[in-house]
């Protein structure tokens, strides 16, 4: 009796505790998430500082911006089919899936370095002005995260690749999936107010 | 194990897989047509100066709407109750520090002492 009972306790359990890792890492996010909302607030009193050095009109290029936008757009999207092939079991799409996003990830942190460098080079570095330090540290943030979200996604990868798509692996694949479209929120709160605003 | 598992992966996922996919990509075609409006707002002229401002905040409130929903697959689903009213909490955490801090740091501002008036200035006019 034991040997058939103990199994469906053992699922059922392990369907809890995953649900309440999920739990426990969107708390997380959403501690992340007041981190973010504190920059925000840091940039959006600190945006008409700019101490005699160049605005924000001045040295943003929104197209540039908008191909940014794209590629975490793309990226979020071709990151939600891979769960996709994951929980259906097909190994191989989701690890194309999954190399697919970290291409577009590291394309949009390679651009987003690109454009620090640049503004940098021209004489807007974060130490010019209160509005470029707000602007670096906010952008910055989430740059950061971005590249830390492309090291785990490689770190996925490799799981999948050796252990394929068991519980564990889906269970963590799910944390990296709020992760990644979470940074894409944060990227939409971004592009509305640190750089289209400027514009008005 | 050996027996449910099969079980709930074949009886879940192929209904789940197209729905999924179709959610991913309403929610991926509306994200695309929204932030092009945004963009649009700004780099053409289609919008008068004085809207564009509320024009772009509604446009994003609507694009995390959206991706909340289409891709967070946050709601009132009951797996997802829990995590939506975690996310209304910080929401409400979110607006009250960054609507203070913008309300008190612009009244600040606004109540600063002109630079044209120094503080010896100030006080001999007392």
């Amino acid at each position: 009796m034991s040997s058939t009972t103990l199994p469906v306790m053992h699922d059922h359990a392990s369907h809890d505790t995953s649900s309440m890792t999920t739990l426990g890492f969107w708390i997380y996010l959403m501690s992340d998430c007041l981190i973010f909302a504190v920059l925000f607030a840091t940039f959006g009193v600190l945006a008409g500082n700019t101490a005699d050095g160049p605005a924000g009109r001045d040295i943003f290029n929104l197209r540039y911006v908008a191909g940014e936008t794209l590629l975490l757009l793309l990226s979020s999207f071709t990151f939600g089919a891979g769960m996709l092939s994951a929980k259906a079991g097909r190994r191989n799409a989701l690890l194309v899936w999954l190399a697919v996003t970290l291409l577009l990830g590291a394309a949009f942190v390679g651009m987003e370095l690109h454009e620090f460098a640049a503004l940098i080079h021209d004489g807007a570095g974060p130490g010019v002005s209160a509005f470029l330090s707000a602007y670096f540290t906010l952008v910055g943030t989430h740059g950061l995260h971005v590249t830390l979200g492309i090291l785990w996604l490689g770190v996925m990868m490799h799981q999948v690749f050796h252990y394929g798509v068991d519980e564990v692996v889906l269970r963590r694949l799910n944390c990296l999936s709020l992760f990644w479209h979470f940074l894409d929120l944060v990227w939409i709160c971004v592009f509305t107010f640190v750089y289209l605003r400027e514009f008005l | 194990m050996n027996t449910s598992l099969p079980r709930a992966t074949s009886s879940h996922t192929q209904p789940d897989t197209n729905s999924g996919m179709k959610s991913y990509v309403i929610g991926f075609v509306l994200s695309l047509a929204i932030t092009a409006a945004a963009f649009g707002t700004i780099m053409s002229n289609a919008v008068p100066h004085p809207w564009r401002l509320v024009c772009i905040v509604a446009l994003c409130v609507a694009q995390l709407l959206v991706q909340l929903v289409y891709f967070l697959h946050l709601g009132s689903h009951p797996d997802q109750r829990t995590n939506t009213a975690v996310f209304a909490c910080t929401g409400l955490l979110i607006a009250i520090v960054v609507a203070g801090s913008l309300w008190v740091m612009h009244n600040a501002n606004v109540n600063m002492m002109p630079t044209h008036v120094t503080v010896q200035g100030a006080m001999s006019r007392e």
